[in-house]
């Protein structure tokens, strides 16, 4: 059997619930098209975690790709195809990355499994991102080097703690809609173990009665607590929450069926949501806001 | 014996020559690895400067690796040699990541400026603090002299210098103590 799933129109953080809700119900080794043919914009959160919906599958799903030539074009100067014409059967047009000047990609999709690949997304960062952190969202010079340092901790959660590869990708927009400004966003997506499963596999835990998605986000994430037993583990993902709580920047992470979010002034999200659909892995999204200056 | 350590070098010797950022645990921990084989170079007794100035970024997970964890170790009771070390080239960036990870272990480190001025970095107790200043105006100085200069009580001043060498952040120096740095 096989099962269609409508991308909708808008891809991002919180539409792909919809995707992930029909998802899961059917089982891994059946059959799923995802048809993106009516999506016409995609933020960095709704392509890694599409990648990484192919990667939760046994049987290779298939992907249809947008109608939309400026939709198409924009996916493929994040490098989406390159990856997702090897974890999806794809059909529909084939598109190519034209010049844009609304959207700025600064960090490709790249895949994220080990050390190594850390390095070489901070390299690639840093090169990119200084003037446009400086420049357009009015981001202090200094501030670009913790920002890089927030995409590496956000990545080493992949390598660390997931047991398989993941994706990174990171982007600059205008989000017109919510803010009427621009953003940085980071999205990091593994379909690996997940925070719960991680934190379980720690020696010598106890769990309490309560124990699930829900609090092992609010373990891992708000107080810093990790698997190893080292103390100083745990230092990444509050090293994370103290940046943003700098630039006034939104932290969200999935994991499993909950997702907690430290949520800005400017957004309206809750803190924590639980009985969402299933999903493996971890799916991280940081948003940085342009800093509104006194002219 | 003064030792300099530079970690840009450590890194692309012991990790990868064409990488300028100390980030990922990993590469940390090789990072430290190549430090300790050149302590156990030295005598029993050494003065390194870590030298960071050629180091593009610092993330938490290296830092912890490299300062937090090379620290701890030289600092209990069974460190392998009497090592002392001075932090140099810290950038901005850098001390962000070093400062959380000393406070997250409640440890300190001596750190010097460009100019080469000495300042303690990470978690001092207010006794421990005006005994190291009291030792960086004086330079070589014994136990009394320094307990007078920092108004605290000689049976107490005692205790504060043990902890201060302990910590890696002063050493007995000819029957006297100096702070760390103070003898470059």
């Amino acid at each position: 059997m096989t099962s269609v799933i409508n991308l909708p129109p808008s891809l991002d953080e919180r539409t792909f619930e919809t995707v992930l809700e029909h998802l899961a119900p059917i089982p891994i080794d059946e059959k799923v098209i995802l048809d993106g043919r009516h999506t016409r914009w995609a933020s960095p959160y709704g392509l890694t975690a599409l990648l990484t919906v192919a990667q939760t599958r046994a049987e290779k799903p298939t992907l249809v790709s947008p109608e939309s030539e400026e939709t198409g074009s924009y996916w493929a100067r994040t490098g989406f195809f390159k990856h997702a014409e090897e974890l999806f059967e794809m059909h529909g047009s084939t598109h190519r990355a034209r010049a844009s000047g609304e959207s700025d990609v600064l960090l490709e999709i790249t895949p994220v499994g080990k050390s190594e690949d850390v390095h070489e997304v901070v390299s690639r960062i840093q090169q990119k991102s200084a003037s446009i952190l400086v420049k357009e969202l009015n981001i202090d010079a200094k501030a670009t080097m913790g920002f890089a340092m927030t995409l590496s901790e956000a990545c080493q959660n992949i390598v660390e703690h997931a047991g398989r590869g993941g994706w990174v990708a990171v982007q600059t927009y205008r989000w017109q809609k919510r803010l009427g400004r621009r953003v940085v966003v980071i999205a990091v997506c593994d379909a690996g173990v997940g925070f719960r499963q991680s934190l379980e596999s720690a020696q010598g835990r106890r769990m309490s009665d309560r124990w699930d998605d829900g609090m092992a986000l609010e373990e891992a994430v708000i107080r810093g607590v990790s698997r190893f037993r080292d103390p100083g583990r745990g230092q990444g993902l509050a090293g994370v929450r103290r940046y943003i709580g700098r630039w006034d920047g939104k932290l969200s992470v999935r994991s499993g069926t909950a997702r907690i979010a430290i949520v800005p002034s400017w957004d309206e999200d809750v803190p924590l949501e639980e009985k969402l659909p299933p999903f493996p892995g971890a799916q991280m999204q940081i948003t940085i806001p342009e800093r509104i200056t006194d002219r | 014996m003064i030792n300099h350590i530079d970690l840009s070098t450590v890194l692309r010797r012991t990790v990868c020559d064409l990488y300028s950022d100390l980030v990922t645990r990993p590469t940390g921990a090789a990072v430290r690895d190549g430090i300790e084989k050149q302590l156990s170079e030295l005598g029993d007794r050494s003065l390194t400067v870590i030298d960071f100035s050629h180091v593009g970024l610092l993330d938490y997970s290296c830092a912890d690796e490299i300062v937090a964890k090379l620290l701890m170790r030289y600092a209990e009771a069974s460190a392998p040699r009497d090592a002392y070390f001075l932090f140099r080239g810290v950038s901005d960036s850098h001390l962000d990541a070093i400062e959380t990870v000393l406070e997250r272990h409640g440890l300190a480190i001596v750190a010097q400026a460009e100019d080469g001025t000495v300042v303690l970095v990470g978690t001092v107790d207010d006794p421990e603090r005006r005994a190291w200043e009291a030792m960086l105006r004086m330079g070589r100085a014994m136990a009394d002299d320094l307990a007078r200069e920092a108004e605290i009580a000689p049976e107490q001043m005692e205790r504060v210098i043990g902890a201060l060498c302990r910590r890696r952040l002063a050493m007995e120096l000819d029957g006297g103590y100096v702070v760390v740095g103070a003898v470059t």
